[in-house]
Formats: C-alpha cells, structure tokens, sequence
C-alpha cells in the first residue's frame, strides 16, 4: 500500500492572485501607521511627552514615534505646553512649513484651551492660531490619555478622503 | 540674632538711610532714590556686597510715591543679604541704574523696565527683554487689565 503524501502542487483555484480594496482606505490605512511627529515642546507637558515616548508606552506601536526635527519631514505637529503670544509667529511659521497631509495635535491643557492660564503673556488654546484635529486633555496628560489621543487621529486618517493625484482621485 | 556688619552698615550709612531694620535675617533699608547708586556702591566697596540677586518692584496703587524699587545684594564674605528700598513716583518712575557697579543689573533692569516700567537712568538698552516690540503697558502693575491681550499673530475665525 503506497504512502500517503501530501499535494506540493495547490490547486489553482486557491492562488492568491489579488484582493480588492478601496484607494482611500488603502491610502489611508498607510498613512496612519506612518505618523512622524514634530514635537513643538514649549512647557512642563514635555516631561509627560518624554514618557508616552518611552519604552513602557512604545508609541512605535502606533507609527509614531520618531520625531522629525524639521517640520518639512513630518506629518503631525504635537504642540506641547503653553503658547506665550511672543511664541505664536514661531508656531505659525512652523506650521506652514509642514508638507500635507499634516494634523495638529495639542497636548495638554494650555495648548488645547490656555489651561489656568488667563492673562497677558498666553494664547488661550492653539487653535486662535492654527487649526487643531485632536485635543488630549490633561495637566498634564497621562500617557494612555495620549495613546488614546493618538488612536482617535489614526481612526480620523483612516475614515477621511486621502486625494494624491488631483482634487478628485 | 542679627550678625555684627548689620550694625555696622547702620552706623556707617545713618546718613543715607532713612530707616533700617532686619526681617527674616535680611537688612532691609529704605532710601531715596537720589541716594540709592551711591550707597550701593559703598555696599560693595566697603562690606563686600559683591553679588547682585535681583532689582523689583511693587506697585503701591493710591499710594503716593506709587512704586517702589527693591534691590537685594548677597556679600559672599560675610554670607549676609541686604534689601534696599525706595520709593518713586508715577510721574516720573526713575531710579539711577547699577550697570558700572554690576554688569548682571543690564538684564535685570531691562525685565524690570518691562513689568513695570521703572526707567533705570544710564542703563543704555531697555529693550523688551521677556516681552516684545510693540507691546503696549506694563503687565504687573495693577491697572494692566488682567484678561488684556496683545497678539502678534491675528486670530483665526
């Protein structure tokens, strides 16, 4: 009785031979695991952002972790701490620096609202300058509230329309 | 207990001060503002007051003189604090400045003009210092309007 032997040569109708997707959700599922942060580190929230960096928290799981330090380089712009007025031209020019597509995070309590500061050195929150797609609330904020952060601007990239040809494609 | 060079400053400088006491282990004397470059230089010269901590001020509203300026010096020497006081006028709020005694006063007078725009007589750069070109006012003193603000950038929306 001859062995039994198993097939070497698969039938052809399981061949992977290719997969359907949509050009939006393939760009953008790219594109959230390719987050390269610039750091704009202005305050005290930096020690927390050394943290979230760090390997207990590893935001490399996420795509994120390797800080551009030329805005031309990188994709989001974390602005961490409080934002004096004699700071905001800085911030400005930063951000107009970034290549799209770009996202704005701001990291804490002064940078999302001016925190407990109301007077004449501050800006009352980052977005009086530029516009801001997700706020992590926090003074300062722990660094699984910045994950989560994090993860809400993935789902964020990964639902919005990716255009990389013309306005349209 | 008060260490023997405070009373030895109060008895050498009784003409120029006008009162003298000591708190919290600091010499506290108040002056008149015309007399201040020259005691502090006899600080230096003769106890040894060779570092220069900080100028300040208060401002004193409905008081009249409205400011006043206040200087600490440290005496490495000694190990001792001295705490000057004067008192000058909304009017004209001007005090001679300390920079030939201490190069460190050019900073420290600059933040101070900045805060509350005490004019230091012969300091030659009282540019903003922690604030910036065009900023109108003097932010520490009391009728500075607390929520006033002065961007450089225009706001969105």
């Amino acid at each position: 009785m001859a062995a039994r032997t198993i097939p070497i040569h698969p039938a052809p109708s399981s061949a992977f031979e290719y997969l359907t997707t949509k050009k939006d959700e393939l760009v953008g599922w790219a594109r959230k695991f390719s987050i390269f942060p610039y750091p704009f580190v202005t305050a005290c929230c930096a020690m927390e952002f050394m943290s979230v960096s760090s390997t207990p928290y590893d935001t490399d799981r996420f795509g994120a972790a390797l800080p551009r330090f030329s805005p031309r380089q990188s994709d989001l712009l974390m602005v961490v701490g409080t934002l004096t007025h004699k700071q905001a031209p800085v911030l400005r020019k930063v951000y107009e620096q970034m290549c799209e597509p770009k996202w704005v995070m701001a990291f804490g309590a002064c940078a999302t609202s001016g925190g407990f500061y109301q007077n004449y050195a501050a800006v009352a929150g980052i977005d009086k300058i530029i516009p801001v797609d997700i706020y992590v609330p926090g003074c300062p904020p722990r660094p699984e509230t910045v994950i989560d952060g994090i993860m809400k601007l993935q789902d964020l990239i990964a639902r919005s329309r990716h255009p990389i040809l013309t306005a349209d494609f | 207990m008060a260490p023997d060079v405070f009373e030895l400053i109060r008895e050498r400088l009784a003409a120029d001060v006008r009162e003298a006491s000591v708190s919290h282990g600091i010499l506290v004397l108040v002056l008149a503002p015309e007399t201040l470059p020259g005691t502090v230089e006899r600080l230096k010269s003769e106890f040894q007051f060779d570092l220069f901590l900080d100028v300040t001020a208060v401002d004193w509203p409905g008081q009249t003189p409205r400011f006043e300026v206040v200087y600490h010096f440290y005496s490495t020497a000694h190990r001792v604090r001295v705490r000057l006081k004067t008192r000058v006028p909304e009017a004209d709020p001007a005090v001679g400045s300390l920079v030939p005694l201490y190069g460190s006063a050019r900073f420290m007078e600059r933040e101070c003009h900045d805060m509350y725009g005490i004019v230091f007589r012969g300091n030659d750069d009282l540019r903003p210092i922690l604030l910036y070109e065009g900023f109108v006012g003097h932010p520490l003193r009391k009728d500075y309007p607390k929520r006033a603000e002065q961007p450089l950038v225009p706001y969105r929306d």
